[in-house]
């Protein structure tokens, strides 16, 4: 026991002191965060400067209050009809001229209202390029609201008036909503999916990438012949044991590490989105929930931490290392059982072959497990020990019954017990032989070998 | 005789092909023994069994008087045919750590490496990348961590392939100074100067069989062809009844290879050339290790 722990020992320095491991380590989180938290900051990036509308409305048919500010759009009335109106060729020169004039009085769009907002082609947006999307779909949603409105007053039903408020109320909500679901933000369904696949992504990896450690650190150790060496001081099963514990320690560190940095990040993270958002509710009192939340961007990153926040994190994280542990042994056995057959790394390539397709299959089942995490193919695919790390991962946001993730680890660990003892024999026999490429028929023979 | 380590009847095959077949050691302690033999006849399975590193499928292995246990390998120095250590750690880490595996503790394995980096002048290598070194200075580090946990057995697989002359005069002393010691020493070459030199037994194996086993001095004592070199003065004329295999001219003396006939005595053979001419020096030729080999495995050869 103790010359396993000398071994662990050595494994686990050697892996940790590499420069690539450092690196990985420390930018990996910066990594992730980036790819969920900069889309947040350049939608929010974007909002800072709202968009500038100039109201050109010489009858003052528009009525005040309804072209009102949000976040992302801010209306400036340029010309009311208190005095003369202005001719055509004027009306053009001054819209013009205000469209591109120097920075800061520049408008991004004029809007001139022509005519009664009741009748059709009565407003007209002028932009010098394209009118900025928001700015179309905002202006368009209120004329609509407007025209239907006075559409409603003019059927003179009996109190019209609270009738239409309580419909605007409810319509107020829904708008919002269907804002967030058009746009920017998603529901819960898809945010499971989207953690379960970040999460298989991250199991794939990481069983591929400590179990090809040490496959290369087997096929090192037996090119460098200093296999011989170590045999001769221990039995063949502690030095395979100790460099698969070696490594696996390894990975849980790189893990927590990871975990740590990732929350940390994310404190700060939302902690600077929480900053940025009082501008927010310290906008006018007139301002309704609605405006408040279509600050695109920011919005789907609060309520993506909002959905994660609901997750069981703790489940996730204990099934996603023993998800790991279990399908890194499956994986790691057969790796060192395929390094100790070989002469050099190159040799690797053709028994990788199915390895690799496996994975490759895990991860398609895993897709499509997203999709219909409770279909026939995902349940197969989790109690099958070559697929269920990381089709598991993939459901376990969705919250499945406890019994199929008890059955599911239950299976693995039996079988990759069962693997780990088979390769344990190839590796034994394995790692002495020096000369022609073994086949996987000569392998099988290596089992019955003393 | 105190044997170290006995072999008996170990048979070993993988698959259909046998590599050793009923073959029986018995190194003796504190001695050298050379295991000869050409490559592929199975020296190293033979070893590997010794080091408890390959299980025999028959026969057994009597370490200092009980049967080889796992604990055993903590007392067996193994420097391989294939010399290897890991390339990229720094010498003095990789070899306390090779030392922390055969048992000793961290700060013993430091104090006895630093004697011998020492002792050999090799300081500056400590925090080096192996990799960084010589392939000889390699193979002086090898030696060193072989040694290092001071084994009663020491197994050398061609320990002088791959050293320079004064590095292999050097690692000879170093052999015999560890066997005066009381270690006993089983080593495989194919340099039969170094057999000559250095062991006390030797084993030869050919085709998985141990064709010839015993004491240097009985072997060639065994293999002995009964030829003398014998000088004389340059102007001698011996009459046909001496057999010359040959004649070396000299100056002041001739030398004469002589074959004696094996029932006759010596005194009979140098009184036989004494009668003719004068007589300088008479002594008998025994055959070379290197002799012995070629002729034993021919020998089995035939067989």
């Amino acid at each position: 026991m103790h010359k396993l722990w000398i071994i662990i020992q050595r494994e686990f320095a050697v892996k940790v002191k590499k420069k690539s491991f450092i690196i990985l380590t420390i930018l990996m989180p910066f990594l992730i965060a980036g790819l969920i938290f900069v889309p947040a900051f350049l939608a929010q990036m974007n909002s800072t400067r709202p968009n500038r509308v100039g109201i050109i409305d010489q009858q003052h048919l528009l009525p005040d209050t309804l072209m009102r500010d949000t976040a992302q759009i801010s209306f400036v009335r340029l010309y009311t009809g208190q005095g003369a109106t202005l001719s055509k060729s004027h009306l053009k020169h001054f819209i013009s001229k205000n469209l591109s004039d120097d920075a800061l009085t520049t408008y991004d769009a004029i809007m001139v209202v022509s005519d009664s907002i009741t009748s059709a082609n009565s407003v007209t947006l002028y932009s010098t390029s394209e009118v900025p999307q928001e700015v179309e779909t905002y202006v368009d949603k209120r004329l609509t609201e407007a025209l239907r409105d006075h559409k409603l007053r003019n059927y003179h039903v009996k109190d019209i008036n609270r009738l239409i408020e309580d419909a605007n109320a409810e319509y107020t909500v829904r708008t919002v909503r269907l804002d967030n679901a058009g746009n920017e933000t998603m529901s819960s369904a898809e945010i499971a999916g989207f953690i379960g696949m970040i999460l298989s992504l991250f199991i794939y990896m990481f069983i591929l990438s400590y179990g090809g450690m040490v496959m290369s650190s087997v096929v090192e150790e037996k090119a460098n012949r200093i296999v011989e060496v170590m045999v001769s001081s221990i039995k063949p099963w502690q030095l395979m044991a100790g460099k698969m514990i070696g490594t696996a320690l390894v990975g849980l560190f790189q893990f927590l590490i990871w975990g740590l940095m990732i929350t940390s990040l994310f404190m700060i993270a939302t902690g600077l989105l929480g900053i940025s958002q009082s501008p927010a509710t310290a906008m006018p009192s007139g301002m309704d929930a609605g405006q408040i939340q279509s600050i695109v961007g920011q919005d789907s990153g609060l309520e993506f931490l909002q959905v994660l926040q609901g997750m069981p994190i703790a489940e996730i994280i204990v099934l996603f290392v023993l998800y790991f542990i279990g399908g890194y042994l499956l994986f790691a056995s057969i790796f060192s059982a395929i390094g100790a057959s070989v002469n050099e790394q190159e040799d690797t390539q053709q028994f990788m072959m199915p390895v690799i397709l496996i994975f490759i299959f895990a991860l398609y089942a895993g897709m499509f497990s997203m999709q219909n995490p409770d279909g026939p193919l995902a349940i197969w695919c989790s109690y099958i020990p070559f697929t269920s790390p990381i089709v598991m991962m993939v459901r376990i946001p969705f919250q499945i019954p406890l019994w199929q993730i008890a059955l599911s680890l239950l299976i693995l660990y039996g079988s990759a017990i069962a693997i780990l003892l088979l390769s344990s024999k190839i590796y034994r026999v394995g790692i002495l032989m020096y000369g022609k490429k073994p086949t996987f028929r000569d392998m099988i023979r290596w089992l019955r070998f003393k | 005789m105190d044997n170290f380590i006995q072999a008996h009847n170990i048979r070993k095959a993988y698959g259909e092909h046998v590599v050793l077949d009923d073959v029986s050691i018995d190194v003796p302690r504190g001695k050298i023994f050379g295991l000869l033999g050409p490559n592929g006849a199975g020296k190293t399975t033979l070893i590997r069994i010794i080091n408890h590193i390959t299980m025999p499928d028959e026969g057994s292995v009597i370490f200092d008087g009980h049967p080889l246990c796992t604990d055993d390998m903590l007392h067996i120095g193994y420097l391989p045919e294939e010399r290897g250590l890991y390339k990229k750690m720094k010498v003095g880490e990789q070899a306390i750590y090779l030392a922390r595996l055969k048992g000793l503790t961290a700060r013993e394995a430091r104090t006895r490496l630093k004697a011998w980096f020492e002792k050999f002048q090799i300081m500056p290598w400590w925090n080096k990348k192996l990799e960084e070194l010589s392939k000889g200075m390699q193979q002086k580090v090898q030696f060193v961590i072989t040694v290092l946990h001071e084994p009663p057995l020491l197994i050398l697989d061609e320990p002088f392939s791959g050293f320079d002359p004064v590095n292999a005069e050097l690692l000879k002393r170093e052999i015999l100074a560890l066997r005066d010691k009381g270690h006993t020493i089983l080593f495989s070459t194919h340099n039969m100067a170094s057999v000559e030199e250095m062991c006390d037994h030797v084993a030869l194996i050919n085709h998985s069989r141990i064709v010839l086993q015993g004491a240097v001095d009985d072997i060639r004592e065994r293999y002995k062809d009964y030829t003398y070199s014998v000088e004389v003065a340059p102007d001698a004329q011996l009459d046909g009844q001496i057999d010359i295999v040959k004649t070396e001219e000299g100056p002041k003396r001739k030398v004469l290879i002589v074959h004696k006939p094996q029932d006759e005595t010596n005194a009979s053979l140098l009184s036989r050339i004494a009668a003719q001419t004068e007589v300088y020096a008479f002594s008998e030729i025994l055959p070379s290790m290197n002799d012995i080999f070629i002729r034993a495995v021919q020998n089995d050869e035939l067989h």
